[in-house]
């Protein structure tokens, strides 16, 4: 299960039961989150960015020399290294939101956020309680979040630079840079208040268990150079060329580009051609955390040991290719 | 208590007749008050007479201290000579979130120096949130040669090099507890450390670590510990291991599975099947790690006996709950993760009618994707098939004030309510009103309730009806609700047997911390954190009230006027001299 804990904790940060918490966020970014803002508020006009940036990161911070926090960090390196304008408000929450699952283990995935206000904010209550089921969806409402934002800025205003979280057990491990949800997912420390060998634990579970509660497999793919993911249920497939066709459809408009003038819509072909090429190569995740060539295995067992999947470029694939291509002739 | 009133009186001929209506001779007083268990009875007792108090103390063999800091082992030893078993909890709860920091203290080892001096024949410690050594478990180990039982909960600062030491040096031991603690697991070896010759376990729990441990040496143990009968293994024990262990253990009581999720070959199952049917002692059942729903039924010839099933670590879905369920009818404590989904909820009201229990805790945190879990109509469905149910904690993403009203009137005996609307502050889903009114009702028709943890987007009101109904509460948790001072100080003013008060995030200030300023020296302890109170207000409380500890906990740039966690405590033993830098004693 999953709830928008930052939408409407941000909305209820308004509602006077919130006055302050101290809550901040682990190793305070200060410095770079400003001038990140900078940078972001030339590139989008929208200042809601600016705010959802100090929502997430360090309210009114005030020491530049303080260091990068692992989010500061996350924000930065998703900044050169995204080639799609997102909202910085993604990149740092979705790449938070990546940390947390992919390196769960071991870290108790709290986070923080600060939100002290000193005075009595009346922050715009409407936006965002008015359906606090509707912000579980964060692709359907991302305007809840910039719309309770705003009134955020007056309580992030208030100066107090961010602190270090004394346990280093909170600090967010860093961002994978695969990342899409949209969903601004902030922690508070402590909330909900379960032990962390609890969440340890069931960290470990996360995306076998959830994804098979429903009786279905789901797992991500991603594909190199695009600018989302994707989930397919593998349960929904038979053998590798059902699954093989089903992903070709699936990101044939990432590779459209590739194929230069080549007609007005990409055919199959092509894309089979460009995916069995050197050009892409299918790898996966298994359990135990290896990279793995798709193909290898029966096809129940991958689906078994898979646990999520990437469209590599071929180039990176140094050493599958030679042999990624074979597979693909003989598997065609 | 001078030495010369210790004397026993062993003989009194010369009473009077008034006299003698009036006491007896001190053994037989403490021939009866060793009967009495509860350390609540003790204490009323001791508060009779001298007489009486020098008998129970006489008598005490167990010592329960609720905060370590509250008294000193010195004091402790002095007054209770003959101590054998001693429990003792040391950080305030919300360390267990991450809310204290972590050098905080609680550190077992000055009070293991006074046991070593005043009670080397200590046999049991049972520790919760306290800090302890690998220096320390070897130091015990070593100190107390009849030492029989350690139970270790949400302590720290020990790794597996400290429970090869406990193995190695207690000849006696019958009891090695490890739940759910901040553990350096550096390797399994520690297991092998018992002695070929040991026989005496009875309880062994390791199912907190993760590391591989030699399962020849756990099969030699548990088939040499003909005694055994709590048995937790940890994920590394698979399914096949499990079976070994079980034939040579048919008596176990209380059984924790490995991991229950690897392919076994359909002979595995039968004859997994077949060991569990032998445990006809077996009445709790937990791991279950990453269980997969075709492998349950092996578990079916057992559940029919279950009282209690922890399938905290199990993700069902509701499904493979209500088919496990309909083989449990005896079931009186349930703990399931919220992957069963209201569904199973309804399962759990259609087949476990003796239920008194239930906790569901959430599976999955993090990812937003994910949409499941539990809402309030699981809980109504429970509460309709389960009239009994006494003990509830539930996370749920929503609630309403009606929902919350029928689950009560169902279920009018609740002692102990905590629920969690894991979205803080979040309003009734349906009315968009705040929660008020449920907790309202909890406490209007609940009147045994003795702990209440409250959720969701709250007023004042509820804590005027917590204040004016709640008469039995003893502990209260509050995060992110309440709009003003007032809201604590009818909890202060009307919650007379208040003991353990611990808020987080709430418009509560100094008028609110200082309303409770008679209160405090009854109760356990206070904490409150990122509230309104200032350094001022502690220090006016500490001012006034010399017999409390007033700790403030600062974090590093905050303003030097707010006090953003404040623990407060009484003691006998004044203010602590082993606080960290961060914690200022005022």
């Amino acid at each position: 299960m999953s709830t928008p804990l930052e939408h409407d904790y941000i909305g209820l940060a308004e509602t006077s039961s919130m006055e302050r918490s101290s809550e901040k966020i682990s190793s305070s970014s200060s410095s770079s989150i400003p001038s990140n803002i900078e940078d972001k508020t030339t590139n989008n006009p929208s200042l809601n960015l600016k705010e959802t940036e100090l929502r997430l990161g360090l309210p009114g911070s005030q020491s530049p020399e303080r260091k990068l926090s692992l989010f500061g960090k996350d924000l930065e390196t998703n900044d050169k290294s995204n080639g799609f304008v997102g909202s910085p408000l993604k990149n740092l929450v979705s790449g938070a939101k990546r940390g947390f699952s992919d390196a769960i283990d071991g870290s108790n995935g709290k986070w923080v956020f600060a939100i002290n206000d000193k005075s009595d904010v009346e922050l715009g209550k409407g936006a965002v309680l008015a359906s606090p089921r509707g912000g579980l969806d964060s692709k359907t409402n991302p305007q809840q979040v910039r719309t309770s934002v705003p009134v955020m800025k007056e309580v992030v205003g208030v100066p107090q630079s961010p602190k270090p979280v004394q346990d280093k057990k909170n600090l967010v491990p860093p961002v994978n840079e695969h990342t899409s949800a949209p969903a601004a997912k902030a922690q508070v420390v402590g909330w909900p208040p379960i032990r962390s060998f609890r969440k340890n634990s069931m960290a470990s579970n996360l995306a076998k268990n959830s994804d098979e509660a429903a009786g279905c497999l789901y797992v991500k793919v991603s594909m190199d150079g695009a600018p989302y993911l994707r989930k397919v249920d593998l349960k929904t497939y038979n053998n590798y060329r059902e699954f093989s066709s089903a992903l070709e459809k699936m990101f044939s408009c990432f590779t459209i580009g590739q194929c230069g003038s080549n007609g007005d819509g990409l055919s199959e072909s092509r894309l089979m051609d460009l995916l069995h090429g050197s050009e892409y190569v299918l790898t996966y995740e298994d359990k135990d955390g290896d990279w793995m060539l798709v193909g290898d295995v029966p096809w129940e067992m991958f689906t078994d040991s898979c646990r999520r999947l990437r469209i590599m470029k071929g180039s990176e694939a140094i050493g599958l290719a030679p042999r990624a291509m074979e597979k693909c002739k003989n598997q065609n | 208590m001078e030495p010369s009133e210790l004397k026993r009186s062993k003989d009194s001929p010369n009473l009077d007749e008034s006299t003698r209506r009036l006491s007896f001779p001190d053994e037989v007083l403490e021939r009866v008050l060793s009967l009495l268990k509860s350390h609540r009875d003790r204490s009323s007792v001791s508060l009779v007479c001298k007489d009486w108090y020098n008998a129970e103390r006489w008598s005490r063999t167990h010592v329960f201290i609720g905060n370590c800091y509250s008294v000193s082992p010195e004091i402790v030893a002095r007054r209770f000579p003959k101590i054998r078993s001693v429990t003792l909890k040391g950080k305030p709860r919300f360390s267990d979130f991450n809310l204290v920091p972590e050098n905080w203290g609680a550190d077992i080892h000055a009070w293991l120096v006074v046991f070593a001096a005043k009670y080397p024949f200590l046999e049991e410690l049972r520790l919760k949130r306290m800090a302890i050594s690998d220096e320390s478990l070897e130091f015990l180990a070593v100190s107390f040669p009849n030492f029989k039982a350690l139970s270790l909960l949400s302590c720290d600062g020990f790794s597996t090099n400290g429970l090869a030491a406990i193995a190695t040096h207690c000849k006696n031991l019958t009891e090695l507890d490890i739940q759910e603690n901040g553990i350096d697991d550096k390797g399994g070896s520690w297991l092998s450390c018992f002695p070929e010759s040991f026989t005496s376990l009875e309880v062994l729990n390791f199912a907190n670590l993760s590391s591989d441990i030699n399962f020849d040496a756990l099969e030699r143990l548990v088939g040499r510990c003909k005694s055994m009968r709590v048995l937790k293994l940890n994920r590394s024990v698979s399914l096949e291991q499990l079976q070994r262990l079980l034939v040579n253990a048919p008596q176990l009581a209380e059984l924790g599975t490995g991991s229950f999720s690897e392919e076994l070959t359909f002979r595995q199952c039968v004859e997994l099947e077949s060991a569990l049917s032998n445990c006809k002692n077996m009445h709790t059942l937990s791991g279950l790690w990453d269980a997969k729903g075709i492998y349950l039924p092996a578990l079916y010839p057992v559940c029919t006996h279950l009282t209690f099933l922890n399938l905290s670590y199990a993700a069902l879905r509701s499904d493979e709950l209500a088919k496990l369920l309909a083989h449990c009818p005896r079931l009186k404590r349930l703990w399931v993760l919220d992957t069963v989904e209201d569904k199973g909820l309804e399962a759990v009201g259609m087949n476990c009618p003796l239920l008194e229990e239930l906790r569901v805790f959430p599976a999955d945190l993090f990812d937003e994707e994910i949409i499941h879990g539990v809402t309030e109509a699981g809980f109504v469905a429970v509460s309709f098939g389960c009239p009994r149910l006494h003990y509830v904690l539930y996370f749920c993403c929503q609630m309403t004030n009606a929902a919350v009203a029928t689950i009560v009137q169902n279920c009018p005996d609740f002692t102990h309510f905590r629920l969690c609307i894991m979205n803080p502050g979040q309003p009734d889903h349906i009315t968009n009103e705040p929660m008020d009114e449920a907790f309202g009702a909890v406490v209007k028709t609940c009147t045994k309730l003795q702990r209440l943890s409250v959720s969701g987007r709250l007023t004042d009101l509820t804590f005027e009806y917590i204040g004016r109904y709640a008469k039995n509460l003893e502990t209260l948790s509050v995060a992110f609700a309440g709009s003003s001072d007032w809201g604590m100080q009818c909890v202060m003013g009307g919650c007379s047997k208040l003991r353990k008060l611990e808020i987080r995030d709430c418009p509560f200030g100094n008028a609110a911390l200082l309303s409770g300023l008679e209160k405090y020296e009854s109760m356990r302890s206070l904490w409150m954190s990122a509230c309104n109170v200032t350094m001022n207000g502690c220090r006016l409380l500490a001012r006034e009230m010399p017999r409390l500890n007033v700790e403030v906990m600062k974090e590093d740039g905050s303003d030097d006027s707010q006090a953003d966690k404040v623990y407060v405590y009484r003691s006998i033993a004044g203010p602590r001299r082993d606080a960290p830098p961060s914690v200022l004693t005022l």
